[in-house]
This record gives C-alpha cells, sequence and structure tokens, in this order.
C-alpha cells in the first residue's frame, strides 16, 4: 500500500492508531484522582508533542541519516513561525496559508543556511550552523524589527487586513471554518477526555510527514544519505559528489522545521525570536539522540517524553513536593523537599541533563534500542550459534 | 598513444620534491605496474590522476582528455576508479547496497536522486550488482553488514564495487598490503580473472614482487620521484639500475 513493503504498512498503520488515540493514551487517569496531574491529554501539550515529533522528524533525515550534526535548525522553525504569522495578519486567519508559507520560506532559508554551511563537515558544519541560527535570532530582535516586531514577538491585531477573509471570518485560525481552538469533551466513567481540532489537524500532518520520511528511508536517496554517513571518500571515488545530497537533505529539514514552526503558530498565532535561539537548536538535538538517531521512529518517541515530562515536572513545585512527602518528619522533609525541588519546577532542565547523561552512557541507541531491549527479554532465546565469528550479524534494519 | 598519457608532472611538498618530471604513458587494456622503494612517489602519483592533489606543473591526458583541475567524482565519471590500500567501503551498509551505489551512481550521476521510489523497485541495479557479486564469489554474503566482512573480502567487495561501473582505468593501490598469504593469492587471481575476463587497462602500485610480477606487461621502476626505467618484467628483473635502486634482494633469489 502506498509505495510501501507489508511490514512497512503496518508499521506506518500502528502509528497512525497511536497518533489517533493520543487523546486517550495521554489521559490514563480519571480526573480527581491522586494521579491526574500526569494526565497529559489536553489539547496544547498533546499539539506540542506533534508539531516537535514533526521538527525532529525532520532533523533526524539530516542528522541520523548524512549525520552532519545541525545545532541551527531552530532558526528554520523562527522563519516557520514569522511566515505563518505573516500570513494571518495579510492574507487569511485560514491555516493552509500560513503553512505552505512557512514551509516555502523555511525552505529558502535553508537552501541559502545549508549551502554556505555545507562547505565544510563534522564539527565546523556544526559551528557553522550555530553562528548562523544565533545570527538569525540576533538579526530578528535588532535589524528586523519591522518584520518580526523585536521584544514583543509578533501576532495577529484586530486592526490586520486579511485581504482574503471576509467581513464574517472567524478572529482566529481556522480550517475553512473550523476554528483550531475547537474542543469536544467527553466524559466517561470519571475520564475526561479532549478532542480538539487543533491536535488532529497536527496530527494528521504529522503521520504525512512520518509517511514522507518512511519514503525517504526507503528510497534510494536515503540509501545514498546513508552511503555519506558512511564513507564520503568512497562516494566521492564511485563518481558521486556527496554535497548535493546532504544540501538536499538539509533542505528537507529545514522545511520540517519551518512546517513545525507553522504549525506552533497555528495553535497560538505568536512569534517571538527566542523560538530561534540555540537552546531550541539543542531541544531537537536531544529529542533526536534520546529517542534514537537514524531511526524513524525515535525522533517521536524523543519529542514525545520530552515534551510530555517537561510538562509533569514543571508543574511539580515545592508546595506539591511538600504534600507528597507530608508523612515524613518535618526535618527530613524539608531536607528532602529542598533536594528533589532542585530537579522539579524551574529544575526540569537538569532532570533532563541527567536523563541525556543516562541514555548516552548506556542505550547510545536511545529509547528505541531500550524498547527492542526489553521487548527483547520476552521473546524466546534463539539458540547460540555454535561458533559466532563465523555468523556475522546482518546489518540494522533502518526501521523500528 | 596510449590511454593514460602523464607528461612532465612535477609536485613539491614544501622542501620536498615529491614528483620530478614524471613521464608516464599507459597502453590500453594493459597491466601497468608502478614500483619503487618507500617515498618514491607512488602514492603521490596515483593521487594525482584521481584529482586528489593537484601538481605544481605537468599534464595529464586520459583518453585524450585533460583529467587535472577536476574534482575526485568528475574523474571517476570519465572511467576512471581507484582502490585504495585499505578497502574503502561503506561500512555502514549491507553487501548488496554497497554494490548498488555505483549501479546508481553510473545511471543517474549526482544529480537524479530518486526520494520517492524504493530502493527495492529498482529491478535492473539489484540485478546488475547481484551479477557482479557473483562475478567475485560473494553473492551469499549479499545481506551481511559490509563492516563484518573478512580483510579479503572488502578488498574484493571494493574491486567488485568498481568494476561494475565498467570502468577503462582501475588504478591499484597496494591491493594486497597487509593481507595474509591465502588471500595475496586469491587476489592474484582475482585480478588475473579480471585482466584476462575485460577490456581494462590497470595500473597497479606494489610492493610485493610476487604479485607485481604474476600480472604486469609493463614495469616502471620510481625512485625519488623520477621514473628510474619502464620495462617489461622479465627485463626489469635484471636491470642493474633496478637491483641497486630497489629489488636487489628479490632479484637474486
Amino acid at each position: 500500500m502506498l509505495g510501501l513493503n507489508k511490514k512497512d504498512t503496518m508499521f506506518l498503520l500502528i502509528v497512525i492508531a497511536l497518533t489517533m488515540a493520543t487523546p486517550f493514551l495521554m489521559q490514563p487517569f480519571s480526573e480527581g484522582s491522586a494521579l491526574a496531574q500526569f494526565n497529559g491529554g489536553y489539547p496544547d501539550l498533546m499539539a506540542k508533542v506533534a508539531i516537535f515529533g514533526i521538527f525532529a522528524i525532520g532533523f533526524n533525515i539530516l542528522f541520523g541519516l548524512t549525520g552532519y550534526l545541525s545545532f541551527g535548525h531552530a532558526a528554520f522553525l523562527g522563519v516557520g513561525s514569522y511566515s505563518a504569522v505573516w500570513m494571518f495578519k495579510i492574507l487569511s486567519l485560514n491555516v493552509f496559508p500560513a503553512i505552505i508559507l512557512a514551509v516555502i520560506m523555511a525552505g529558502l532559508f535553508s537552501l541559502v543556511i545549508g549551502y554556505i554551511s555545507l562547505r565544510r563537515s563534522g564539527i565546523y558544519f556544526s559551528i557553522l550552523t550555530l553562528a548562523m541560527a544565533e545570527m538569525s535570532f540576533r538579526l530578528a530582535y535588532s535589524v528586523f524589527t519591522p518584520l518580526t516586531n523585536g521584544e514583543t514577538g509578533l501576532q495577529v491585531r484586530p486592526s490586520d487586513v486579511q485581504l482574503l477573509d471576509g467581513p464574517n471570518a472567524p478572529e482566529y485560525p481556522n480550517i475553512f471554518g473550523l476554528l483550531i481552538s475547537d474542543s469536544y469533551k467527553w466524559e466517561v466513567a470519571g475520564h475526561v477526555f479532549t478532542f480538539n481540532v487543533g491536535f488532529y489537524f497536527c496530527a494528521v500532518i504529522a503521520i504525512i510527514a512520518f509517511y514522507i520520511s518512511l519514503r525517504i528511508f526507503r528510497s534510494p536517496f536515503g540509501m545514498m544519505l546513508r552511503a555519506v554517513k558512511s564513507n564520503q571518500n568512497r562516494m566521492s571515488y564511485t563518481g558521486l559528489n556527496p554535497r548535493p545530497y546532504t544540501l538536499a537533505a538539509f533542505v528537507i529539514s529545514g522545511m520540517y522545521a519551518g512546517l513545525a514552526g507553522g504549525l506552533l503558530a497555528v495553535m497560538d498565532p505568536l512569534a517571538g525570536a527566542e523560538r530561534m535561539q540555540w537552546t531550541a537548536s539543542g531541544e531537537v538535538v536531544i529529542m533526536t539522540i534520546l529517542g534514537g538517531a537514524g531511526t524513524l521512529l525515535g525522533p517521536v518517541l524523543g519529542a514525545g517524553a520530552i515534551k510530555y515530562l517537561e510538562n509533569i515536572f514543571s508543574k511539580i513545585n515545592e508546595t506539591v513536593l511538600h504534600d507528597w512527602f507530608a508523612f515524613l518528619p518535618d526535618s527530613i522533609e524539608d531536607v528532602v523537599v529542598f533536594i528533589l525541588s532542585r530537579f522539579t519546577g524551574h529544575g526540569w532542565a537538569l532532570t533532563l541533563g541527567l536523563m541525556f547523561m543516562l541514555v548516552v552512557t548506556f542505550l547510545p541507541g536511545g529509547l528505541v534500542e531500550g524498547g527492542k531491549r526489553f521487548f527483547g527479554m520476552f521473546k524466546r532465546k534463539p539458540k547460540e550459534p555454535d561458533d559466532a565469528e563465523h555468523h556475522p550479524e546482518t546489518p540494522p534494519h533502518v526501521a523500528e | 598513444m596510449g590511454i593514460l598519457e602523464v607528461k612532465g608532472i612535477n609536485k613539491r611538498f614544501g622542501g620536498l620534491q615529491a614528483l620530478g618530471d614524471v613521464n608516464l604513458s599507459v597502453v590500453e587494456n594493459t597491466v601497468h605496474a608502478l614500483i619503487g622503494p618507500n617515498g618514491a612517489g607512488k602514492s603521490t602519483l596515483l593521487n594525482v590522476l584521481v584529482g586528489k592533489l593537484a601538481p605544481d606543473s605537468g599534464s595529464v591526458l586520459f583518453d585524450g582528455k585533460s583529467v587535472l583541475g577536476r574534482k575526485p567524482h568528475e574523474i571517476n565519471q570519465m572511467g576512471i576508479s581507484r582502490v585504495f590500500q585499505t578497502p574503502e567501503i561503506f561500512g555502514d551498509l549491507s553487501v548488496i547496497e554497497n554494490m548498488m551505489i555505483p549501479c546508481f551512481a553510473r545511471r543517474d550521476g549526482s544529480y537524479r536522486m530518486h526520494a520517492f521510489e524504493t530502493v527495492g523497485s529498482e529491478k535492473g541495479i539489484i540485478e546488475d550488482a547481484e551479477t557482479m557479486l557473483s562475478d567475485v564469489n560473494m553473492l551469499e554474503k549479499r545481506d551481511m553488514h559490509a563492516a563484518s566482512l573478512s580483510r579479503g573480502d572488502k578488498r574484493r567487495l571494493e574491486m567488485a564495487m568498481c568494476l561494475v561501473q565498467q570502468p577503462r582505468l582501475l588504478l591499484l593501490d597496494e591491493p594486497t598490503a597487509g593481507m595474509a598469504r591465502a588471500d595475496t593469492n586469491n587476489t592474484i587471481e582475482l585480478l588475473k580473472h579480471i585482466r584476462d575476463s575485460r577490456d581494462i587497462t590497470m595500473v597497479i602500485i606494489e610492493h610485493d614482487m610476487n604479485v607485481v610480477f604474476s600480472l604486469a606487461e609493463r614495469i616502471t621502476v620510481l625512485a625519488q620521484g623520477t621514473p628510474l626505467v619502464e620495462d617489461t618484467p622479465d627485463n626489469i628483473k635484471g636491470h642493474p639500475k633496478v637491483q641497486e635502486a630497489y629489488l636487489g634482494e628479490t632479484a637474486v633469489d
């Protein structure tokens, strides 16, 4: 189906099912129960998971396949957001012109930055992309203030023209009249499930993005990208210029980032320069590596895990902690709360850092490898080959 | 006139004259060996031929066209392939994928990328790759991870990757360096098979005289960046200048 073999079709169907069921999966605890605070099934968070999933899927096409580590992809995310908001201001509050322009602008921008940065490889490439992105960030704050509205950020105002919208058009981003912010709440047995237009819009686009990435992984082009990572020297002596391939991968991943940026603006029609900062670029690197670089599902898992945990951990402040440890004697409680509060609330980044270190050290293949090992424990062990040296490993499959 | 004409190549690295006025003519469909003591400039010359190094002066004509100033991938597209001293293969890919990449390169070049087809649907490419693999007796290893191959198999794979492009000139940089005796003999057999079964010109750099004398039809001896003599293997063996510069012990036994 859709140009995929049986295994990949199944894989895609599972991904579609999981994505569509997110409002249930992320809302496992009933309202009012003590665990309700670990629910993540609200539209804003779910949409963020989908959006950053798209961002990481695109980043993985560059980093996972070619091995070129860009530290500047947030610049394209920012360009996407600004473009989308400009479309909202000038043309229409319909989401389609906005995300189309976001993808095109990010693509053009990444073509320029990629063309310059890809003259070098390895650490020099990373530094060049980092420098370019920081430059974009600073410019958005200063020279380009007329375009970006500087520190305040770009937003939609009632006075904006919206050339295509009629007098009765909605005042909020919409899909041909259907408001992005519309939600349907379903209450059943103490559970509240929220089905939000914005989330499902992002989810459908994320599935399309995932499908495109799957096709790229399975294509001759994807194979060439893996060849770039494996041995550029052999590639040039085989009559192939690696540059067009890496540039194409760079632009594709830039367009994914622009799409993600556009969708962020769709969910909340506001664009600020901080979206382009290097910390945002670093975040997508962490997502991809945490989930498993070079795997199809890894980046999505990484994005989901980080966004979910960020949300949960940020909510746990000292009051909540005192609540939890109220059963301890006061003096011990204070110490425990003091230590734990360094890792929660505003200290969430510390937890993320520790988590990242543990994964990189013990699970270099990321969460995907963790999952494989976990499920591998339940499988029947195949009989040990009698002579390991003469049963060399088969190449790792790039799925899963 | 030979298929490869090297004229007056000079190359200096700082104070070292790596190549001094090198002239070389390689006749089409022959095996031409370059020998010489360490530091004679053999590898430097090879790097000039494939576009990795630019010479200070001189000219290199392949089939009447200049190769100087072209990038390695452009020179490869002219019909020159290179086998490296340590096999350069795509270690992260499977053997069959390693073979498919040169097939794609030959068919499509660098700019037709096929992002929306699947590798499995490229029947013609897979067939070419498999035919070449069976030609070098590696078909049963088609799905293995290339990095896990033995040294001899890596070399075999690299040669197959070069040959599947049907190059007119194959450059080999010490193809048996660091190999065990058995692997060396296999490589000699493979090279003989290649030489006798297709129209191909080979330039081979080698230290192992056994390899050189069982394959080469012409031999050029380089010393200190300059060609000393060029002749047939039999004449080279007895040449006093060569014995003095290099062969000494080998020629005696």
